[in-house]
């Protein structure tokens, strides 16, 4: 059986998966589609109540929470849509211009 | 067992015996009987099948797609318009390596409409990655597609099979056929036994995932190498059909080719007429052969060069205008196959039996004259031609 693990952009055809096959869940997490984004948004931690508005409405499951916290932004898979940043109704959550983390 | 079906009884038939897991079903002139003949197995409880009916030849495919990817043998059956419909899905099941398998009973593309028999529709599937096997008669539609399973299911292979008639004349008129014993054809295609399927709660597995550009080449070479393995294997399961039925299948026929100095290269039906016009032809002593291609998807291109090896004079003789320009797609594939013999016969394109029009053994011995006159006079003519229509000018 050839995992995602064993599978990167340098491998040949002969081991790959035929039609692409994935044999294993969840194998999303590891693809960084946070590249795609051309705004960003910025955590205010300290305006921040952890009320947990902003984690249902992500799209994209990219604000982590630990015990009853929300986390600082995953970037790999934020495209900075902004949501987050509308539904605060906090001064929590600023959107910037351009794609890269400052 | 003897018997007297048509073709499309005796594609249901077969069907039945096989006796699949899933069938996606939607009618379209001229293969709507082969599901309207399962339903009635299906209702009279003589095949296990789920008989899904659908809205649509895409849904028809896109339900073979999700049952074979689940570990169920599916199949279905379309004509012309209806295939043009699937085409998105005929790549997906290629590309996903599901070994689906299809009965296609050919009729010209719309348009202008028609429901007659052409091969446009397989045609313009051709490069759609499933492996494709023609028949002349109803007895070859039988044994073809019982042969399907076990040539697209075999690991190295992988491809779904499309298993073809001509509409009408092989799916509309009753011949004699010899039937196999169920229980001989089950043996025959085994249990299907794919080693990764949705529903083996083993492994999850997902099919069909996005392919970023660092990957997609290479999954397309992998098609390709499959396509390259299927040309052996059909060969190998013609041997074993053989031991079940006493009949011989190549990726091609050749009939009277041993000397023949002027051929035919065709598909189909037509094979039936041509066959005849040859006997006629070689009772006054021409060298007249005739290869009828059954394998065009692998095209059994080396195969083809060896056989023509000899020939001075070759027609090859499309059902399906390309529009080209130059040329139908046999025709094309067919040239292309001989470009490295050392000495080349001549080759021309005909285009004949468009939307239904039919193909005598007059048409036929015409054709012939014509190589004759090219052998004879070393002068080609036009390459490029059609046969049958009405015309102003002298024809072929």
């Amino acid at each position: 059986m050839i995992y995602a693990k064993d599978i990167n952009e340098s491998t040949p055809w002969q081991d790959l998966t035929p039609g692409g096959e994935i044999y294993e869940r969840g194998t999303a997490r590891a693809f960084n589609t946070g590249a795609w984004r051309t705004n960003t948004p910025i955590l205010n931690a300290d305006a921040c109540k952890h009320c947990m508005l902003c984690v249902p409405f992500c799209p994209d499951s990219a604000i982590p929470v630990q015990n009853g916290k929300r986390l600082d932004f995953n970037y790999m898979h934020c495209k900075g849509c902004g949501i987050c940043a509308e539904v605060c109704p906090f001064p929590a959550i600023t959107m910037v211009s351009g794609g890269v983390v400052k | 067992m003897k018997s007297r079906l048509s073709g499309n009884e005796a594609v249901a038939y077969a069907l039945q015996q096989l006796n699949p897991d899933v069938m996606g079903a939607f009618p379209i002139t001229p293969s709507t009987e082969i599901p309207e003949y399962f339903a009635q197995y299906v209702a009279d409880g003589q095949v296990n099948t789920e008989f899904v009916t659908v809205e649509s030849e895409h849904s028809s495919m896109s339900v073979c797609i999700a049952a074979q990817a689940a570990g169920a043998r599916s199949v279905c059956a379309t004509s012309s318009c209806g295939l043009a419909l699937m085409y998105e899905l005929l790549y997906v099941a290629a590309s996903c390596r599901l070994p689906i398998t299809l009965a296609c009973v050919n009729r010209a593309l719309t348009g202008p409409i028609n429901i007659n028999n052409d091969h446009s529709d397989s045609m313009g599937a051709r490069d759609s990655g499933w492996i494709q096997i023609y028949a002349e008669n109803n007895q070859e539609a039988y044994d073809n597609i019982i042969m399907a399973m076990p040539i697209g299911e075999t690991p190295g292979v992988r491809l779904p099979v499309m298993s073809c008639m001509d509409g009408f004349i092989t799916s509309h008129a009753v011949e004699n056929i010899e039937l196999l014993d169920s229980d001989v054809v089950q043996g025959f295609i085994g249990e299907y036994q794919p080693e990764n399927y949705l529903l083996k709660k083993e492994n999850p597995l997902a099919v069909g995932p996005y392919d970023v550009s660092a990957y997609y080449m290479e999954h397309k070479v992998m098609q390709a190498e499959a396509m390259k393995a299927a040309k052996n294997r059909i060969l190998e399961v013609a041997a074993d059909f053989e031991k079940i039925s006493g009949r011989r299948y190549g990726l091609l026929e050749e009939y009277r080719m041993e000397d023949a100095e002027l051929a035919l290269v065709l598909i189909g039906s037509t094979a039936g007429t041509a066959k005849a016009a040859v006997d006629q032809l070689r009772a006054k002593g021409e060298k007249a052969g005739l290869v009828k291609i059954r394998v065009f998807r692998p095209f059994p291109g080396q195969e083809l060069a060896k056989v023509l090896a000899g020939t001075k004079a070759v027609a090859i003789m499309d059902k399906s205008e390309g529009l080209a320009g130059g040329g139908g797609p046999l025709f094309a594939e067919t040239r292309s196959a001989l470009y490295d013999l050392p000495e080349r016969p001549y080759l021309i394109s005909i285009v004949y039996g468009l939307g239904g029009r039919d193909v005598k053994t007059d048409d036929i011995e015409t054709v012939f004259s014509r190589l004759a006159h090219i052998s004879s006079s070393s002068q080609i003519g036009p390459v490029y031609t059609h046969m049958g229509q009405r015309s102003k000018e002298e024809t072929v």
